[in-house]
């Protein structure tokens, strides 16, 4: 029950004094209350957890996070271009990989 | 759906993979805090493909397992009453009290009913006047938001026929309990990202310098999950012991302040006694004085329900990370999914249940 599940808003309106909206969960609507993403318009993202969103989802630091795991095989990819020095670990393949 | 296909990228999980296995020097034992990072590492075979020397444990972070057996009970007594409609998220129908379950109260012909959402409890209750409806108020500061939303609803609209039987639990006390432990394991912790969604992660930088233990703010997809191991794992080999944010998309450090600022209106910090461990100081919320008149505990009358857990299940360890599921001589033998004996295989998000679901009957020692 501790899922939370991200999904796009789609519409954004008032119910008994509660600020509501519809979410959409990759095709499946779901009425969700916003009132603790008061910042939230309709098109953003957010994760939501039983009815409630709880967060806006930051699709800036997502894309940093992803452009840091590109980058670490950027330059994992350089290194080994790079003249063998020969270090002990090199010999080790990680397990369950190969 | 926006970032779950880009933080499932298979490429992108080998490059992280390659970096751990290049990093980790040391014998270094994470406990992940909870339950649905357990199924995501269980599920996507991460545990399997970290090096040798990295070991997985399992934390205390799944509501429905925590929830003590007596509160089960007093739902229980509460949902037999015919002029009562129970109200509770699916997962905890099949929860055993002492004896039956909620699913045995209603085919015993008790109005109990699942709901997506606590408002539709209150919604229930105002629709049914005649009806007393109560709500299960379970849950971590994840859920903890919206449970407190419908009291204050229901308080708006002046019902007086709904009530929550709360049993609320934290997680900063609970990882308090687990280092104290001189039994402990533990190097570094992946914190539950959708609980620092809604409390930020200031409240863990104490345990972290306390403890001298690294805390990693760690999300669910399988690249979140090998960034947490990544941040942790470079922390211990450097010697650090920090709070950092593996999942900066959802989290900040503050939090969700509007959240919080009701959970405090709401709630006021309580013991609270967790399935399987027994009582932790200060590690739970139950209802301030300005909505005590919504407890159904006290309405019920249930308050001297006090219900001993059996000695034979082993869920209380393996929620402290002292032994592994299959470890425990019950698992899969007296103890399954069908006819849980404990906390962590009675909720699918359970780690013996996840460990069951996954087919680890073995250690992963004893193959070698």
């Amino acid at each position: 029950m501790c899922l939370g599940v991200p999904g796009q808003i789609k519409d954004i309106y008032e119910r008994d004094g509660a600020r509501m909206g519809k979410v959409d969960f990759g095709g499946i609507i779901k009425e969700v209350c916003l009132d603790f993403v008061p910042e939230v318009m309709v098109g953003d993202y957010t994760i939501v957890h039983v009815g409630f969103a709880i967060t806006q989802l930051d699709e800036q630091s997502a894309m940093e996070t992803l452009a840091l795991f590109e980058e670490m095989g950027v330059l994992e990819e350089e290194l080994l271009a790079a003249p063998e020095v020969g270090t002990s670990d090199e010999s080790q393949s990680p397990r369950g990989v190969t | 759906m926006k970032y779950l296909e880009e933080f499932r990228d298979p490429e992108l999980a080998r490059r992280l993979l390659d970096d751990i296995h290049g990093i980790a020097k040391g014998q270094w034992v994470l406990m992940e805090v909870c339950g649905g990072q357990t199924h995501s590492l269980i599920r996507n075979g991460i545990d399997t493909l970290l090096p040798d020397a990295i070991e997985l444990i399992h934390g205390p972070g799944c509501p429905v397992c925590v929830t003590p057996l007596e509160v089960i009970d007093k739902a229980l007594r509460i949902a037999a009453q015919p002029n009562v409609t129970f109200c509770s998220f699916g997962d905890m129908l099949r929860v055993p009290g002492s004896g039956e379950d909620l699913f045995t109260v209603r085919s015993g012909g008790g109005d109990v009913r699942i709901v997506y959402s606590p408002l539709d409890a209150v919604k229930i209750a105002r629709d049914n006047p005649a009806r007393e409806v109560v709500f299960f108020g379970i849950g971590f500061e994840t859920t903890a938001p919206a449970n407190a939303m419908a009291v204050v609803q229901a308080k708006r609209l002046g019902l007086k026929n709904f009530s929550m039987l709360v049993s609320h639990v934290l997680v900063p006390p609970a990882l308090d309990a687990i280092m104290s432990s001189p039994h402990t394991r533990v190097n570094g912790f992946l914190a539950a990202g959708h609980v620092c969604s809604v409390m930020g992660y200031w409240q863990y930088e104490p345990l972290a310098q306390r403890f001298r233990v690294p805390i990693v703010v760690t999300g669910f997809e399988p690249l979140d999950l090998l960034q947490g191991i990544r941040m942790a794992v470079r922390q211990l080999e450097e010697g650090r012991y920090e709070v950092e944010n593996a999942y900066a998309r959802a989290v900040t450090r503050e939090g969700n302040v509007p959240a919080q600022k009701l959970l405090s209106e709401v709630f006021e910090v309580t013991p609270r006694k967790w399935r399987g461990i027994g009582e932790i100081p200060n590690s739970g919320w139950g209802l301030s004085s300005a909505y005590r008149e919504f407890d159904a505990a006290i309405r019920f009358d249930v308050t001297d329900i006090n219900t001993v857990e059996p000695a034979i299940c082993r869920s209380g360890d393996v929620l402290q990370g002292l032994i592994k599921p299959n470890e425990c001589p019950a698992f899969g033998k007296e103890c399954t999914p069908r006819k849980p004996l404990g906390a962590t295989m009675v909720s699918s998000e359970g780690a013996c249940a996840a460990y069951y679901q996954y087919g680890r009957f073995v250690s992963l020692e004893s193959i070698g």
